[in-house]
């Protein structure tokens, strides 16, 4: 049979009643939304900058062409064809396979409940953005008001801020604490606006995603029109993109690479194929794939290129600083006038006194001042957006100014990949149709909107940050990478090659070329293959640790190395496992009901032949 | 004889105001750095002000409204600019208890700084901790006004929402069932195509779209 489908399945666009996007541009801008998120900003330029600047490009695009591309295509493209969820698109392609669809819900599931953690964090600064002198700049007065708190003094005004003012950190994960008001209602208010925007699927959300997509762009020109003008920027600039060719030999670059890739792409969480699947079915997926990823790695690059440019000033300001407490310190031990050192002439005095007079040297408490150290202090994750960002923010004139815009850019960045993340749990579910018929739309998103509220409240409580890592680190990165493993594999061994090529032929006009169909046949699984076995390994050797904030440790401001409690370790356990055992039990499942319906088959075979009669 | 009293009355004063003397402070200006290019020359005229201001310090303190400019003696004035000071009791014999002295002058530091052009970090008692403002809370935070705001505006934007999506379904079910009675009449007329009764259509007219007869050509025959 040429067809790949039976003619019942080619449905007409609106026809089967399925929701539609109102143009082209909202479903690229939704997708785009959806990969380009926090990972962008915090994560690209840090691996940029650990692996060796502008090499680092290199390991980057060829994860890029021949996995992130290939996968990404594929899940457009079922999404499209199959016009289904990513639970019904795996039921499609083989009943036995629905445990991936299953799977991919709930990891999307664990996924929105600590990824919006991190919007109510975001909001939380945002709110405290709109001041003057911003909140996180100095230290509040102890108790009888003689001196400065002292956890701030020895930590610094921004740690404290953060750890102390916003999360109210407890010294390990044992000890929850107790809810933080202030974050609880800053979860209220993100979660009431994701609802806002998701209430009635697609129709609203391809309305705000006109904002939240295009508003970082924004908001990212303006930091790097404002972040070239600073003194230090070219700095950062060249630190980040000096190319370190050798670092190309270490295995763990080509790794991180394709982890990169893999998590910026947003791959196997079903909200691809979710978005995919109200398209009309003859659309240019291969197209769409290769803009939406090009333009998501394109924004990682322009996002580093803005970062690093501040970092310089950062790093440039902190380096001045660290000149200038020295300058002091030699100045009010000799008595010098003011000013008679300057930052350029300070090595040479210093070496002067330290020829003369030795020993009083000794004393001072001078530290190295070295501009490569600073420029070395790279940080990724919550950190850099909430500690280090947030310092440099405070030494630019008009700081209120941009920390609005910088907080308001990750809202938005962080509330459009919500979009994608709510997509899909919330199409499976109207898929596999548990609701009745007069059920409105909103009070099913309603409804797993509060079930996710209520779920995340675990973490607003003052260990929260600690259970954030836990979830971050283990219920997403091997179940998804699995995930994408079988995915490839069903739709090019369950489903049939041929038959998936036919497909993109009807949908695109098309049929794939020899790039497409070696990289979805050999080198996206063998990737895929890679990762996971060096996910694997990494974890078995890596001990199940953490990093505390502890005020009484002995090296405080550095944060106190934990292990993690054994049932903490075991609710790791069950977030990495969990998810990936709906595959065997729905096969199983699956296999039960047919022998019970082959039971039930030969049963009204056997009384039809005894009631006809021999 | 009066050269001897005058050099054993400097003797005595060189002694009581030495750094590290008991009940010595060391106090250091950092005029240059608060003022920039409108910065003074700190001079003996400077320093007379200086000690005027201690001694007004002094004199607000009970039992101690006699002391005179001259009784606070200053020494070691160094080029950074810092120096020492010692405030003596009216018989220049003995230094007044340093905790005296400094209670004194952290009850009228802003006075002190205001003279000077100074603030509490360029202008330094050493030993002398000064009191910090009181955090300048407002009555209501402000980051509770803006989450007011935007929580208002959401709940409003939410609730004209979904009240939209009542009453369209409201006006689907109305319609779905206001067709649903037209094709009951229609259904009693006669036979019909798509909602209009076959009559009508004038099927001499119509033309036969070829596109349709290729795609059935183009099926793979069973």
């Amino acid at each position: 049979m040429a067809q790949a489908l039976g003619p019942d399945l080619l449905v007409d666009e609106g026809a089967d009643g399925r929701p539609q996007w109102d143009n082209k541009f909202q479903y690229l801008l939704s997708c785009l939304g959806f990969a380009v998120g926090l990972g962008n900003i915090w994560r690209f330029p840090y691996l940029c900058q650990t692996y060796g600047g502008g090499a680092f490009l290199i390991p980057y695009l060829v994860a890029l062409v021949f996995e992130g591309i290939p996968l990404f295509h594929i899940e457009l493209a079922i999404g499209q064809r199959l016009r289904r969820g990513s639970i019904g698109v795996w039921t499609a392609i083989s009943p036995y396979l629905g445990g991936v669809g299953l799977g991919c819900f709930t990891v999307s599931f664990l996924v929105s409940l600590y990824y919006n953690t991190v919007l109510v964090w975001v909001l939380w600064y945002f709110l405290n953005s709109f001041q003057q002198p911003l909140p996180w700049g100095t230290c509040p007065p102890n108790l009888n008001r003689t001196g400065l708190v002292e956890e701030c003094q020895s930590s610094g005004t921004v740690s404290y801020f953060w750890y102390r003012q916003t999360l109210n950190i407890t010294a390990d994960i044992d000890h929850s604490g107790a809810v933080q008001w202030r974050l609880l209602l800053c979860q209220a208010a993100s979660w009431a606006v994701v609802y806002l925007c998701v209430s009635r699927g697609i129709e609203t959300t391809g309305k705000a995603i006109y904002f939240t997509a295009l508003f970082p762009y924004l908001v990212l020109t303006i930091f790097l029109v404002r972040g070239l003008t600073l003194p230090g920027a070219t700095e950062g600039l060249i630190y980040l993109f000096t190319p370190d060719v050798q670092i190309l030999l270490n295995p763990r670059v080509w790794l991180d690479a394709a982890t990169q890739i893999f998590f910026s792409l947003s791959l196997a969480f079903g909200g691809h194929i979710a978005f995919a699947s109200y398209n009309p079915p003859r659309n240019n997926c291969r197209r769409d794939a290769v803009i939406i990823a090009l333009v998501n790695s394109l924004t990682s690059l322009y996002a580093s290129i803005t970062i690093f440019a501040i970092m310089g000033f950062k790093a440039t300001n902190d380096h001045g600083q660290c000149l200038d407490r020295n300058i002091l310190s030699l100045i009010n031990e000799f008595n010098l006038p003011e000013l008679s050192i300057s930052r350029d002439n300070y090595p040479a005095a210093l070496l002067h006194l330290n020829t003369t007079q030795p020993g009083r040297i000794a004393q001072l408490p001078l530290r190295a001042c070295s501009l490569q150290d600073f420029l070395d202090q790279g940080t990724s994750g919550p950190g850099l957006a909430f500690i280090v960002f947030t310092e440099a923010v405070l030494h630019m004139p008009g700081a209120p100014v941009w920390a609005v815009l910088f907080f308001g850019m990750l809202f938005s960045l962080g509330l459009s990949s919500m979009f994608g993340n709510m997509e899909s749990v919330i199409t499976p579910l109207l898929d596999m149709g548990i609701f009745p018929q007069w059920v409105p739309k909103e009070v099913i998103t309603g409804l797993a909107c509060l079930v996710c509220f209520l779920s995340a409240t675990c973490f607003t409580l003052q260990s929260g940050s600690y259970w954030l890592e836990v979830f971050d680190n283990f219920a997403a990165s091997l179940n998804l990478v699995i995930f994408a493993f079988l995915e490839v594999v069903g739709v090019v061994y369950v489903y049939g090659m041929k038959r998936f090529c036919a497909d993109i032929e009807w949908m695109t006009g098309r049929w794939p070329n020899l790039y497409w169909r070696v990289s979805w046949w050999v080198v996206s699984p063998l990737l895929l293959l890679g990762i996971l076995l060096s996910y694997i390994v990494l974890l078995t050797h890596r001990s199940p640790s953490y990093k505390a904030w502890n005020p009484q440790y002995e090296l405080f401001p550095s944060q106190e190395e934990k292990i993690y409690p054994h049932w903490v370790q075991a609710v790791c356990l069950l977030l990495s496992f969990l998810p990936l055992l709906w595959l065997p039990a729905s096969a199983l499942a699956q296999l039960l009901a047919r022998r019970r319906r082959e039971n039930t088959q030969l049963d009204t075979a056997l009384k039809l032949q005894d009631s006809s009669g021999c | 004889m009066l050269w001897l009293f005058f050099f054993l009355v400097t003797v005595i004063h060189a002694e009581l105001c030495q750094p590290d003397a008991e009940n010595a402070f060391k106090v250091r200006l950092s005029i240059r750095t608060a003022l920039g290019d409108k910065a003074y020359v700190w001079d003996t005229n400077e320093e007379y002000l200086f000690r005027a201001m201690v001694a007004f310090s002094m004199r607000k303190v009970p039992n101690r409204e006699t002391t005179e400019i001259s009784h606070v003696l200053l020494c070691n004035v160094t080029q950074r600019v810092s120096f020492w000071f010692v405030v003596t009791d009216p018989s220049k014999n003995h230094t007044l208890p340093a905790d005296e002295v400094q209670s004194a002058i952290r009850m009228n530091r802003n006075r002190i700084n205001n003279v000077f052009f100074l603030n509490d970090q360029t202008l330094e008692f050493l030993k002398i901790p000064s009191t910090l403002a009181p955090p300048t809370d407002p009555s209501i935070p402000i980051w509770i006004i803006i989450f007011g705001v935007i929580f208002c505006i959401v709940i409003v934007a939410t609730t004209l929402l979904i009240l939209s999506g009542i009453r369209q379904r409201r006006r689907k079910n109305k319609g779905s069932s206001e067709v649903d009675d037209i094709e009951e009449k229609l259904e009693s007329m006669g036979t019909l195509a798509n909602s209009v009764p076959c009559d009508s259509l004038d099927m001499k007219g119509g033309h036969i779209n070829d596109i349709f007869m290729t795609e059935d050509e183009r099926l793979t025959p069973l």
